[in-house]
């Protein structure tokens, strides 16, 4: 293909390098520095997709951000990203696209029969019709809608690209590089100020690159270009292209996407694809310019239809021509600036102009140019099914309502200005209320919330001198309240043409006998008839006509029809347009990859990994990891072909009659120091610690006010006012923060510190029958005997070399360990257990065991201390205090927690002693009862009992204590089970405790 | 993200902080007499105002130190921040 609408000369992009590139399966080529529209369009191409419900051929509406159609599903490097905006993707060698929403093919779209079945798919026409009945919902309505509605297709493949999240912080954010944005930042920036300069497109300038304006005896691009490489010399001025604020939040902070690499072919190697900005902004200058409204009239989607500015852009960037017979159809100069440019170009356009007799420097110009101008003339449709061909023009009255005759025309683009909106989403999301300004027709930034000023045309300032003149002021005072510095910048002098005023003018009516669609929303196909239907049902608030007909609602979120809308809305209404007001601007501004908010957390990446200093022991040796909170533990070590079940019951096995060790590093450890620690822990945990002696451990449970079990654990008074606190692994950060809060807010006159040393200590657990001979060999030096250590004993001791912890405390419920030393030396710690103990049969044992050995004792864990259950549900109630007041210990009191039938922990075991019972099942008297089949508990936890070789569970049930013999059932819906069970003692083995102590 | 100023470290993004409710709530004295529905009141009731509003907020990635936020809880606005134990007033 050649590039038929490329012109001689002229843009800025690079015609020495040629770059090919494929679209819909077909091959062309365009330039670098072009966008995958405009080389598209250079290359005739015009059809790009089809619109969301009546699947109507879709072309190029504007150039930029504010585009409404043209969306693509891009391939780059093998991986694909659907709804890429083809006017903003720039053109890299070896680019693939494909059209979006068409089947089998843009040309030949199955789809568009609902462009003929459009009367029956008026507004709200999904919420009337896929109602009933209930259950064609899931098979028929919502695949069918999918298929047929649905946007690009997301990638199901692991995104291998990175994306960073960077935070940064600044004095002044600049968002746009237009007039108002460099004037601003070249005044704030010289007064010292750190500046951020933020530009949505690759090239700086904004307007400047379009307009024929004269800045300092320079062009506007000369201008922009000689600002711009004086701030790039500058250390305090930060310049971003590529990069779009798309967000305004609390306390002045901004989000920003930076797109890094995807104008390139590929990722080049350590650079990511994007990075997120969270900018924290002293001052922030909106100058985000204006978007060109379209005005309304039939079949004003057709390819080939599109915003006049955009055109001119293509002409003047691109050097790429929209079409060869343009019609230009304005209310305001816009248009004749656009004009003049496809004259200046050899092309001859036509333009028609709503206003009746304007006069101004442009029009002058234009006609002077011997330009073809028609007053008071209207587009009334376009005509062309895949591409405009004519337009259907008439004269109109100057009251706007009467068409005159209507004309054919021959044309084969049709370039439309309806005046200008301001971008004002940025301030509003800061919480700026907005105004309405008549003599624009628009919403402008009213008082600002946060630290914010709307400059230029974002702010309705529409003429090049007063938008510098303000600029360059607002830029200088800002950053001088801040840098107590100022450097005056002298103004430069400005030429530019004087326009006349625009015509207030949005909407061709209808011609007589037709019933042409006329859309205000391109992307969500939405009419200026379903409007009318809407507000015919009832719709009244903005908000809710939005939602009914989804208005302002796709990809584009509206920059190109909200304002007409509005107009038609207060139009039908009879109110004016403020009264009307708008929907809320919500970030983003545009669109932002998932990839880009989720950044680095990725799989593992999305939390740290804790590893024990033991870890690479635990790899060595087979073990397969379970994530506990975020730590990595052993839950088993395989031998051989064992399974899970297989080895946990090795290991357990191995516990009960020799011995074995666990890596228990990742228990909470808190230090507590000072005076008055005994009677802070006193008040902490429901049992009494003030007569605990040093060298002693005790197991402790402490409460939430509200009474709910919050953690369990055994402290250790290692000196006089010196204590070592475990707690679980999964509650260790939220107990330092509930002890730091009562020393902190409730008792500050307590004299205690506390501080996590959980990271400081590596531990391990022997436990079993030999461990005791274990410790001998470990400690030889040291009186490890019942006596010199008995339960819930404490001694330090010397490992070989290292100061070790010695804790008689245990888990299993055998003769037991816990053996700390400091991290460093956890390793060495492990392999010596290992070495001394193999004479012992010695085995490590992972989480499984270790919860098969805890639950057939009936200790409580993490299952069981699950926020619901009071001290009594776990049998704990012989551990509250009846002398003292503790923290929760009012709430146990409470009627519920006190009642008779109160639920309580118990055993459970299936009746033919086989039948493993799932986690989570609910205990029921009759299996056979109707439903709901009244609950009376629920199994905690089970494990296969390594003691009496059969299945055995923990249950919370109601009246437990009152159960055991009952014979119950167990039910688990989710794995269809019943077994019937029967209810025994929670304590399964060594109910009187017996083994600890030997 | 909101920027809170800890008394003892200064501006600090909110992602460094986690929120610990009323801070105006007074805890009732150890071994006091009270009756269930004064302790209800501080266990369960709080009041979800609308404006200014005395707050505790954990400065949990930074000192670890509790303070009290002044936020107005419509426009997120921080009027005033104190330490453990500065009163409010």
């Amino acid at each position: 293909m050649t590039q038929s609408f490329r012109l001689e000369s002229g843009g800025l992009i690079n015609r020495d390098k040629k770059i090919s590139f494929k679209f819909n399966g077909k091959n062309y080529y365009g330039y670098e520095g072009d966008t995958l529209a405009s080389a598209l369009i250079a290359n005739g191409v015009h059809l790009i997709g089809r619109s969301f419900k009546y699947h109507r051929p879709r072309g190029f509406f504007g150039a930029g951000v504010d585009e409404p159609y043209a969306i693509v599903q891009l391939y780059r490097n093998g991986e694909t990203e659907p709804n890429i905006k083809a006017t903003e993707q720039e053109l890299f060698e070896g680019l693939e696209a494909k059209s979006v929403n068409c089947w089998p093919s843009v040309n030949f779209d199955v789809g568009a029969i609902n462009n003929f079945l459009k009367i029956f798919l008026p507004a709200g026409f999904y919420y009337k019709t896929f109602m009933w009945p209930k259950s064609f919902w899931y098979k028929i309505y919502e695949p069918f809608i999918r298929r047929a509605a649905g946007l690009g297709t997301a990638s199901i493949k692991h995104d291998k690209e990175r994306y960073e999240h960077k935070y940064e912080y600044c004095d002044v954010l600049i968002t746009g590089s237009g007039p108002s944005g460099l004037a601003s930042a070249y005044s704030a920036a010289k007064n010292g100020a750190k500046v951020i300069l933020a530009e949505d497109k690759s090239r700086f300038g904004g307007t400047l690159l379009t307009s024929e304006v004269n800045i300092g005896n320079q062009s506007g691009k000369e201008w922009a270009d000689s600002i711009i490489s004086e701030l790039k010399e500058m250390p305090n001025v930060t310049l971003k292209n590529r990069s779009q604020v798309f967000g305004y939040y609390d306390h002045n902070m901004l989000v920003m996407s930076e797109r890094i690499s995807d104008h390139l072919p590929k990722t080049k190697k350590y650079h990511p694809k994007q990075r997120l900005w969270y900018i924290r902004a002293k001052e922030v200058l909106i100058s985000s310019g204006s978007i060109e409204r379209p005005i309304v009239f039939g079949n004003n989607d057709t390819p080939g239809v599109m915003l006049s500015s955009a055109a001119k852009e293509y002409m003047k960037v691109y050097g790429v021509l929209v079409g060869k017979k343009p019609l230009i159809f304005t209310n305001n100069d816009s248009g004749y600036e656009t004009a003049i440019e496809f004259k200046k170009n050899g092309v001859d356009p036509i333009i028609l102009d709503t206003r009746k007799e304007p006069q101004s420097e442009i029009i002058e110009e234009a006609k002077n140019m011997n330009i073809n101008i028609k007053n008071s003339y209207v587009v009334v449709a376009a005509q062309g099914y895949k591409k405009v061909k004519s337009a259907d023009i008439a004269k109109i009255s100057d009251d706007k309502e009467e068409l005159g005759s209507v004309e054919n025309i021959k044309c084969d683009c049709i370039c439309v200005s309806g005046f200008w909106t301001p971008t004002i989403h940025l301030a509003s999301q800061s919480g700026n209320k907005t105004k309405f300004n008549e003599e624009i027709d628009a919403f402008v930034p009213d008082i600002s919330k946060q630290n914010e000023k709307t400059l230029g045309a974002a702010n309705g300032i529409y003429t090049l001198e007063e938008t510098l003149k303000d600029s360059f002021e607002k830029g200088n005072l800002l950053s001088k309240k801040i840098t107590n510095n100022e450097n005056k910048v002298s103004f430069p002098n400005v030429v530019e043409k004087k326009s006349t005023v625009h015509d207030k003018f949005w909407c061709v009516p209808l011609p007589k006998g037709k019933n042409y669609k006329r859309f205000l929303d391109f992307q969500n196909d939405v009419a200026v008839s379903d409007i009318e239907i809407a507000l015919k049902e009832g719709y009244r608030s903005i908000e809710h006509v939005k939602r009914y007909t989804t208005l302002g609602m796709a990809t584009d979120q509206g920059k190109t029809s909200n304002l007409n809308g509005l107009q038609l809305v207060s139009k039908i209404e009879n109110k004016v347009v403020p009264a009307v007001g708008h929907t809320t601007f919500r970030p983003p501004y545009s669109p932002v990859s998932i990839g880009a908010i989720v950044g680095r957390e990725v799989g593992k990446h999305s939390k740290p990994t804790r590893k024990s200093p033991m870890h690479s022991w635990h790899e060595k040796n087979n073990a397969v990891f379970v994530d506990a909170g975020v730590w990595l533990r052993p839950r088993y070590y395989k031998r051989g072909d064992e399974n899970l079940f297989e080895a946990s019951k090795r290991e357990a096995k191995n516990v009960r009659t020799n011995v074995g060790v666990c890596d228990v590093t990742t228990l909470g450890k808190i230090d507590i120091k000072g005076p008055d620690a005994a009677e802070f822990l006193n008040r902490v945990y429901t049992n009494a610690w003030l007569k605990l002696p040093v060298g002693k451990a005790r197991y402790g449970v402490m409460l939430r006010e509200d009474g709910i079990v919050m953690d369990d654990g055994t402290t250790t008074r290692i000196s006089e006012n010196h204590y070592h606190m475990t707690t679980t692994t999964a509650q260790a950060a939220n107990v330092l923060s509930h002890l730091e809060y009562y020393l902190q807010l409730v008792w500050p006159e307590l004299n205690v510190n506390v501080v996590s040393t959980t990271e400081q200590w590596a531990g391990a657990a022997i436990a079993g029958p030999k461990s005791r001979e274990v410790l001998k060999k470990l400690f030889p030096n040291t009186d490890v005997t019942n006596e010199g250590l008995p339960f819930m004993g404490y001694m330090e001791g010397d490992l070989f070399g290292v100061k070790a912890k010695i804790f008689r405390i245990s888990f299993s419920g055998e003769l037991a360990y816990e053996v700390n030393v400091e991290s460093d030396y956890g390793y060495f710690m492990w392999e010596k257990i290992i070495e001394v103990g193999e004479e012992f049969g010695i085995q490590p044992y992972g989480t499984e065991a270790l919860s098969t050995l805890r639950i057939e004792m009936g200790h409580v864990a993490g299952s069981e201390l699950d926020g619901r259950t009071i001290p009594y549900d776990n049998s704990l109630e012989g551990l509250l205090s009846k002398k003292k007041d503790f923290i929760g210990k009012r709430s146990l009191s409470r009627k519920a927690f006190a009642a008779e039938d109160r639920q309580k922990i118990v055993g459970v075991v299936p009746l033919d002693k086989k039948t493993s019972i799932p986690e989570g099942s609910h205990l029921v008297k009759d299996s056979n009862a109707p439903l709901p089949n009244p609950k009376l508990g629920y199994i905690s936890a089970s494990c296969w009992s390594v003691e009496h070789d059969n299945p055995f569970s923990l249950a919370i049930l109601k009246d437990g204590k009152n159960m055991i013999g009952e014979k119950l059932f167990v039910m688990s819906p989710l794995k269809n089970k019943v077994i019937p069970v029967e209810i025994v003692s929670s304590h399964y083995v060594d109910p009187k405790g017996e083994r600890v102590r030997s | 993200m909101l920027h809170i100023k800890c008394p003892h470290c200064g501006m600090r993004s909110q992602i460094e902080f986690s929120y610990g409710g009323d801070a105006t709530v007074k805890r009732p004295e150890l071994g006091k007499e009270i009756s269930d529905q004064d302790w209800d009141n501080f266990v369960y009731n709080r009041k979800s105002l609308r404006g200014k509003h005395w707050e505790l907020w954990q400065h949990l990635s930074g000192c670890r130190q509790w303070i009290k936020v002044q936020r107005d809880t419509a426009t997120h606005e921080i009027f005033k921040t104190l330490k453990a134990n500065e009163e409010i007033s």
